[in-house]
């Protein structure tokens, strides 16, 4: 397998991961980020759920994989074009590069949902309306403040922004969202206690180790409101604030609130490589996401040969599920080499 | 001025700007395990009143927790206290308490006696 070599495409968790347990097994990789800092959306979170571990050091601890020798990591690179020729597989940059590998590994990730497309939410539209990553962004800095530079008394926290919506044309849950509306109104309350947190759902999907106890905590410690309705729209107030529509579901009525906060927690969607990619490729599953062979015994192969599937590129996952699938794919590459060796009497 | 028997109805919509949630803060004080219902209806279904009568805790508990006091204390007058509801309930809230507790509150506020 010495001369064998495969290019991956997404410098995400997935991505890195797989091209270091590549690069362990003698296998040269060249991985294409297409963005300037290796980390894919890792990059945008401050600390991770359902442990609050910092997500910097994640992401250190995956970018230091990178400086494996067998690994060859081209930032800046997008990938436009990737296809089957001459029994290889091409990879065409935006520079117009020909890159050419035994293997493609696609692991291109998401993208969250633009929510400019909810338009009666407001996002874009008024000031103190964020999402969830602008909320990390946030957070990053120490302090969540309204646009004005005013300390919150009230945040909502709004789920399925994007996710089980067919309106947007998404049937399908994020997984991730729910998890995170816990853990950011958990941060948001250890800031500044005096103030009330509401997070408004249709379910609480909490089915995650640890998922289900840090939701009671949130309730028990830090007296998060949870309130079961999903929010109609959101309208501007004359002192900037964010008037909120809901139905309180399990009172049967409906309701409203003022926030100085508004947080849309913004699902999971292909990303924009993701999809060109996959669909030039004929292996493009529903919503945009690409399809694997089989759920079970072949999740890591699609279609084509040749070309495997890590990460997010394939689904909604959280952040342990995408390093241990850039872990698998590894495993599923080398294991196909090895057969390939083998038919060829190498 | 003529009568034509219209008036104007109070609005339905819970508003929170307004709501008086600083009575629930006391039952919570006293109970604080109240904080953690997921108001799944278990303590509701096993009840013994509201096998008969129509009464519902999960309900009563939400409109105390929205500050909607119209009417509860009648409401809470039908629970026989039996705590049926207690065992039951997978977030081990002590219901029995929150009750006992809310009935008490609720005499305090005297709000048997608001129309």
């Amino acid at each position: 397998m010495n001369n064998k070599n495969v290019i991956i495409i997404g410098g995400g968790p997935a991505g890195i991961e797989a091209a270091f347990n590549l690069a362990n097994n003698d296998i040269s990789v060249t991985l294409f980020e297409k963005e300037s800092q290796p980390g894919g959306n890792v990059k945008n979170w401050a600390k991770l759920f359902p442990d609050f571990g910092d997500a910097s050091v994640v992401r250190k601890e995956l970018t230091d994989k990178l400086k494996h020798n067998n690994i060859k990591f081209l930032a800046n690179t997008k990938i436009d074009n990737l296809k089957w020729e001459n029994n290889n597989w091409v990879a065409i940059t935006d520079k117009d590069e020909k890159h050419t590998a035994d293997i493609a590994l696609l692991a291109t990730g998401f993208e969250v949902f633009d929510a400019r497309r909810k338009e009666e939410l407001g996002y874009g539209i008024y000031d103190n309306v964020i999402t969830s990553v602008d909320f990390e962004e946030m957070y990053k800095t120490g302090k969540i403040l309204t646009t004005e530079g005013k300390i919150p008394e009230r945040i909502a926290f709004l789920n399925c922004v994007g996710s089980r919506d067919e309106k947007v044309g998404n049937h399908y849950c994020s997984r991730v969202c729910c998890i995170t509306a816990v853990k950011q109104a958990i941060e948001f309350k250890e800031l500044v206690p005096q103030a009330q947190a509401y997070c408004f759902y249709m379910d609480m999907r909490m089915a995650g180790q640890f998922y289900e106890e840090l939701y009671r905590k949130s309730q028990e410690e830090f007296g998060v409101n949870y309130i079961r309705g999903r929010i109609s729209e959101a309208a501007v107030t004359m002192d900037k604030r964010i008037q909120i529509k809901a139905e309180d579901t399990l009172s049967a009525l409906p309701m409203k609130i003022t926030v100085d906060i508004l947080v849309l927690m913004v699902g999971i969607e292909s990303s924009e490589s993701t999809l060109k990619l996959s669909t030039d490729n004929n292996i493009v599953g529903p919503y945009g996401f690409a399809k694997s062979k089989s759920l079970f015994g072949k999740d890591n192969y699609s279609e084509k040969k040749g070309l495997f599937l890590a990460g997010t590129c394939k689904r909604p996952l959280t952040l342990p599920e995408t390093i241990a699938d850039g872990r698998s794919a590894a495993i599923e590459i080398i294991n196909y080499l090895r057969l390939l060796d083998e038919e060829l009497g190498i | 001025m003529k009568n034509w028997g219209f008036n104007i109805s109070k609005p339905r919509a819970i508003d929170f700007d307004t709501a008086d949630t600083s009575e629930y803060s006391k039952i919570i004080e006293k109970v604080p395990s109240a904080q953690r219902c997921l108001m799944c209806g278990a303590c509701a279904a096993t009840c013994s009143a509201s096998n008969h009568i129509d009464f519902n805790f999960r309900n009563c508990h939400l409109k105390y927790r929205r500050g909607q006091f119209e009417g509860l204390a009648e409401e809470f007058d039908k629970c026989m206290l039996c705590g049926k509801c207690k065992l039951v309930c997978p977030r081990g809230v002590n219901t029995r308490a929150v009750i006992y507790n809310m009935r008490i509150f609720l005499n305090d506020l005297n709000y048997k006696n608001i129309e």
